[in-house]
């Protein structure tokens, strides 16, 4: 996040709420994404990803709150915002009778690409999307991949430093999956970029930034990174051939606790600074216990996901309390 | 404001790739045809007799004005069917979302899907309107009178489309749209039947009320601006309509 131009963020979501028939489809969400942000969102269905997007892409009007694209307001000034993003939503919103091309020209002009830049652009789309070699075919005859490539070039045939992707993955196979999660990472390098997805791994393979709704409010806001320390609990499990009495372990330094488990596997809680692994396996060695089996204990991104998902007590601060 | 041009030729581009345009076409163009052909023999028929009266009616009275009055009535029954997918079906194929994603006021989407549809029943106008020049060429037109007419045919087929692209943000379905476009412009066409009976203001009111009742006027060759003003009220109206329509999506709730 050191970025010379921090000041001001490409999008700026504050406190957007959405009311539908008296019910809260989404509540009090603000987020920032800069410049270089591969910003992951996740949430079970119907927690309001989808809406979120709408309302950042000026598809539909927040209840409150207000949304800055590049500084732009998009309500009061739509089509200055609207120049600056490429939206992908959930379902390509793609003409069947018209060829590739015809479509990406369309989609170029729509959006004010100049006319000597025209068949540039659409190059450039159809390269960076793989879609070279498809530009004379008809979209209603491609597969379900090669129609979802085509929506996501539509969404960077204007360079726009915005990029919005709705579930861009979904419904395609393996290889085509790693295809477009690298184009997502290569457009990560010059726009900033937020996708929805159900799918866990997705995000610790290109974000850098994760966000998970639930019911319509935010429940995390994190860096990958920062999802890692997450991730990293203060627990070992181990298996000792000749284990000795519990009081021995809590000798060792740093052990809290020692909670006997099945097959003779021992957990071990430690104070998050001070890992006794070492001196746990010296004095194993010394002493005869036998240790054959020493693996600290890591919750999964889903854990993490499921926890914020489906526990009653929302906020950020019910993950310290994950126990794997 | 370029936006309206590259809606409007997407519009057209699609209509012409699809097979309906093409039969719209013939069909209409088989059926004037006929129609048309039948209003020649009937006035070559009468020809001698109305030689001998003053004040008589020409080619242009018997023939044009009956072709114009036959194209009203096919158009109430085609544009329907042409406007209803303007909106409602981008809406329900979830292309509208490209539109309201883009650089592009609600104005210009509504402005390029009218014009778009409008381009087509130019085509359509224009194959019409050259049936009668084939008169010309043996015999006289009163060219006139058939300005004035072809002039009143664009008008209605120009409000019978805002009214069918209005109707077609209301709905996800075509088909609703469609019948309910069908259903508004015939009660507006047959409006004017309950005025005729008697003379009070309501009758006038319902008569002047009646999109036909200014087309006849220009049929019959008489220029008048309110009959023009009435038309451009009507589509204006219409537009309006559809550009707060589609807003109403995107302004706060």
């Amino acid at each position: 996040m050191t970025d010379t131009i921090a000041s001001l963020p490409l999008v700026a979501a504050q406190h957007l709420s959405l009311a539908y028939d008296g019910t809260l489809a989404v509540h009090d969400v603000s987020f920032e994404v800069r410049r270089g942000d591969v910003l992951g969102f996740l949430g079970p269905n119907g927690a309001g990803k989808s809406t979120t997007m709408q309302m950042i892409t000026g598809n539909l009007a927040p209840s409150a709150g207000q949304v800055f694209i590049d500084g732009v307001d998009i309500l009061d000034d739509p089509k200055h915002a609207k120049a600056r993003i490429g939206y992908l939503p959930e379902q390509p919103p793609l003409y069947r009778e018209l060829t590739v091309d015809e479509y990406l020209r369309f989609c170029a002009r729509l959006n004010h690409v100049h006319k000597e830049r025209l068949n540039g652009a659409l190059d450039y789309a159809k390269q960076r999307c793989g879609l070279t070699d498809c530009g004379k075919r008809l979209i209603g005859h491609l597969s379900k991949g090669y129609q979802q490539r085509v929506g996501i070039a539509q969404a960077i045939i204007h360079g726009p430093p915005v990029v919005i992707l709705d579930e861009p993955t979904v419904g395609l196979d393996p290889i085509q999956i790693r295809d477009i999660r690298n184009l997502i990472r290569e457009l990560g390098n010059d726009h900033s970029v937020i996708l929805s997805t159900h799918i866990l791994p997705e995000i610790q393979a290109i974000c850098n930034r994760v966000q998970i709704i639930n019911k319509g409010s935010l429940v995390l806001a994190d860096t990958i990174e920062g999802l890692r320390q997450r991730m990293q609990t203060s627990t070992l499990t181990i298996a000792l051939r000749r284990a000795p009495n519990s009081t021995a372990l809590l000798e060792i330094p740093g052990v809290l606790n020692a909670e006997p488990l099945p097959a003779g596997r021992i957990r071990l809680h430690h104070t998050p600074d001070q890992n006794p692994a070492e001196a746990l396996v010296e004095r194993s060695v010394r002493e005869q216990w036998g240790l054959y089996e020493l693996v600290p204990e890591r919750i999964s991104l889903e854990d993490i996901f499921v926890n914020l998902t489906t526990s009653e007590t929302d906020v950020v601060t019910g993950v310290a309390q994950v126990t794997p | 404001m370029s936006g309206i041009w590259v809606i409007a030729g997407r519009e057209i581009r699609s209509l012409f790739l699809s097979p309906l345009a093409w039969i719209v076409l013939t069909v209409v163009e088989f059926l004037l045809a006929y129609l048309f052909l039948g209003q020649v023999k009937l006035f070559l028929s009468v020809q001698p007799r109305l030689a001998g009266m003053d004040n008589a009616p020409g080619v242009t009275e018997v023939v044009v004005a009956e072709l114009f009055r036959n194209t009203a009535v096919i158009a109430l029954m085609v544009i329907p069917i042409l406007t209803m997918r303007l909106i409602s079906e981008e809406r329900r194929n979830q292309t509208l979302t490209l539109l309201f994603s883009a650089p592009v006021s609600m104005a210009e989407i509504v402005l390029g899907k009218y014009l778009g549809v409008m381009s087509f029943f130019a085509v359509m106008w224009a194959m019409v309107a050259s049936m009668p020049l084939m008169l010309y060429m043996g015999g006289q037109l009163d060219l006139g009178m058939y300005a004035a007419g072809l002039l009143g045919g664009i008008l209605l087929v120009g409000a019978f489309c805002a009214a069918g692209l209005y109707l077609s943000t209301l709905t996800l379905y075509p088909a609703v749209a469609a019948i309910s476009t069908f259903g508004l412009l015939l009660l507006l066409w047959v409006i004017e039947w309950a005025g005729k009976v008697g003379d009070s203001v309501l009758n006038n009111i319902l008569t002047y009320i009646s999109i036909m009742h200014h087309y006849e006027s220009l049929i019959e060759g008489v220029f008048s601006s309110a009959d023009i003003v009435y038309y451009l009220l009507f589509i204006i109206t219409f537009l309006i309509l559809s550009i707060r329509r589609l807003d109403a999506r995107r302004m706060p709730h």
